[in-house]
């Protein structure tokens, strides 16, 4: 199997996330960066069925230079080929980047060979814009399903499984075939120390792209209001358990 | 000219989310000056018409075809495509559901417009309309504008209490047959399997939350035995399953389950951003931590500084000692 994972880096805040005196981005002067966890499913994801089934893994993110951080982090966990389309330090819209992706995704199956599965997170980690996926899809004119929690391969189609409240939901997908992968599908694995070495080493081939913004235009990024409280500290260590089940008992929740 | 509202259901029975985009619809409409009108897709559907005019729709159209069996987002989403193209709506909003902005997203990409998820704010005034959406699912907001021939958003879920209109609309129901190929059955569910759960980790009263302080999958006993005297459930945060040591399921945060119980009591758990914006609608938290400034500690209710492998069990025994 051909598979194709779609990441996107994005930074790792701790507490709280600062913006930039512009409003145009988070502040990152502190920060290091990551890929969403859904996104870190799909990379698990696609390796382990090319493990099981044979095939490749090519990795591909649209972002800044840096960006070669997170693809350089999915071939130290078994992705085999990294692609990069760079833009300059800002976000660009989701149909702007859907635009681009589509392009570059089309380019390498010219030159290469159809992919049999497309792999998206469900939302991006930052913008949550949840569509990316689906308009590459569509611009590709393959089926696609998001919030994906189980994929099996079959012969020319892949059985996907998607949670609903209390049970879950099972779509039967012909190949090539997109879905959006949700957390909690695999438990992504560490990269090994070999993993890392050779990661190293691998390509990164860059490929140029220039897409039209969309209608979606950022003005700025803020903080919503927080409610601040007053913590009450009820005590240090165990000798405190008497005044937590008196919290507790207010509360009604000892009934 | 028009808004369309896409109104979820199960099988016929109608999610509240869907009230509540009807709630923020109606009033986007007044404000915009067109009609508000409900959609309905797929068999069983209009069992959840009855309650849509109450909350202001002065029209549902009710969409049937063979392939509009179960759901599908790339069925519902060309269908509801088809009924702007037939209605001329100039606005098309659903509740930011898992459902509601998958469909919303193949909308938009059939129509080639824009698609804002999420939106806590619309202001439909000028050409470029000034919006406010989440971002970090809910940790940070983005004021964007939105240009578009037909304008596409979600409302962010519980950004607004669902409530009916002040006077009833008519609520006409119309049907509608799209023009679907067979070949969109390619992405419809083809079974369900249904799990019976007892309390589920989103709907508890009580959760009691483990992080990398609890240092092992074994050390969540304890969390277990107070969570089962309080009649709630453990939870956790992503360190703990990233080692292992609990399933997904358990996860509270941005990419888990948005939790909103009587208390959360949080212990060996720093309080990150991602996870705190899952745990954040909570009524009341209590932190167990050994650290004083902690981010979970500095935006509880109430803390115990201390080492909760001690904390914990001291805390099932004196619940234990008062029931005697
Ligand atoms: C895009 C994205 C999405 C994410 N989604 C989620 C999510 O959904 N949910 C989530 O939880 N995280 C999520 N994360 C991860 C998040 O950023 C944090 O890494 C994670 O929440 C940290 O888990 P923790 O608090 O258990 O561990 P730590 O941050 O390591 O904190 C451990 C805490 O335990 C305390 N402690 C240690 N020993 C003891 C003891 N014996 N007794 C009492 N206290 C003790 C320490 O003082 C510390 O405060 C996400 C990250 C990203 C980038
Ligand atoms: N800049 C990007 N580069 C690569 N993939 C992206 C990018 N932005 C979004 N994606 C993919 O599209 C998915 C959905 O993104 P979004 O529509 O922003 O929620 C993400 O989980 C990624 O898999």
């Amino acid at each position: 199997m051909r598979i194709l994972v779609c990441v996107k880096r994005v930074p790792a805040p701790g507490a709280r996330i600062n913006v930039t005196a512009d409003g145009q981005a988070i502040d990152t002067a502190h920060l290091g960066f990551t890929t969403s966890p859904h996104e870190e499913c799909a990379v698990e994801e696609a390796v382990q069925i090319a493990e099981a089934h044979g095939g490749e893994v090519t990795v591909l993110t649209l972002g800044p230079a840096d960006a070669e951080e997170q693809l350089r982090y999915a071939a130290s966990v078994g992705a085999h080929n990294l692609v990069l389309v760079p833009i300059e330090d800002v976000d660009w819209d989701p149909q702007r980047t859907a635009a681009a992706l589509a392009a570059a995704i089309s380019g390498i199956e010219a030159a290469e060979g159809a992919f049999d599965l497309l792999l998206f997170g469900n939302e991006s980690a930052d913008a949550g814009g949840f569509q990316v996926g689906v308009r590459v899809a569509h611009a590709l004119g393959r089926p696609v399903v998001n919030g994906i929690k189980g994929i099996d391969v079959g012969a020319g189609s892949v059985s996907a499984r998607r949670e609903i409240d209390g049970g879950f939901e099972v779509y039967e997908v012909p190949t090539p075939a997109v879905l959006g992968v949700r957390e909690g599908i695999n438990l992504p694995r560490y990269p090994t120390m070999k993993g890392r070495l050779a990661s190293k080493k691998a390509e990164v081939v860059v490929v140029g792209q220039s897409a039209e913004a969309g209608g979606q235009d950022r003005v700025r990024l803020h903080r919503p209001v927080e409610q601040v409280s007053e913590t009450v500290i009820l005590g240090e260590g165990p000798d405190a358990a008497a005044a937590v089940v008196d919290v507790l008992e207010e509360l009604g929740v000892l009934a | 000219m028009t808004m369309l509202v896409l109104c979820d259901h199960d099988r016929g029975a109608l999610a509240d989310a869907s009230l509540e985009a009807l709630t923020f619809g109606r009033d986007l409409a007044a404000r915009s000056g067109v009609a508000c009108e409900a959609v309905l897709i797929g068999s069983g559907a209009d069992a959840a018409a009855a309650p849509l005019a109450a909350y202001g729709a002065e029209v549902v159209h009710l969409a049937a075809h063979d392939v509009l069996t179960d759901f599908g987002p790339e069925a519902w989403g060309e269908t509801l495509t088809q009924l702007v193209a037939s209605t001329g709506a100039s606005i098309v909003t659903a509740c930011g559901t898992d459902r509601g902005n998958e469909v919303l997203a193949h909308v938009a990409a059939r129509l080639d417009e824009p698609f804002v998820a999420n939106c806590r704010q619309v202001d439909p005034s000028g050409d470029a309309w000034p919006v406010t959406r989440v971002q970090w699912g809910g940790s940070l907001l983005e004021d964007a504008t939105l240009t578009a021939g037909c304008r596409i958003l979600s409302l962010a879920h519980h950004a607004v209490e669902a409530a009916p209109a002040p006077t009833p609309a008519a609520g006409t129901v119309v049907a509608f047959s799209p023009d679907l190929d067979s070949a969109l059955a390619r992405t419809v569910v083809t079974d369900r399997v249904v799990l019976t759960r007892g309390i589920t980790l989103s709907t508890a009263p009580v959760v009691v939350g483990g992080g990398r302080g609890v240092g092992s999958a074994e050390a969540f006993a304890p969390l277990e035995e107070l969570a089962g005297e309080l009649g709630g459930v453990v939870g956790c945060s992503r360190a703990v399953t990233n080692n292992g040591w609990r399933p997904h399921s358990d996860q509270v945060g941005q990419t888990g389950t948005r939790i909103a119980p009587q208390v959360y009591i949080a212990s060996g758990i720093s309080g990150a951003i991602q996870h705190w914006v899952g745990a954040m609608a909570s009524k009341h938290i209590l932190a167990i931590n050994t650290d004083r400034e902690a981010n979970i500690v500095t935006r509880a209710d109430w803390a115990v500084i201390g080492d909760l492998h001690q904390v914990i069990p001291a805390i099932t025994d004196e619940i234990r000692r008062r029931r005697g």
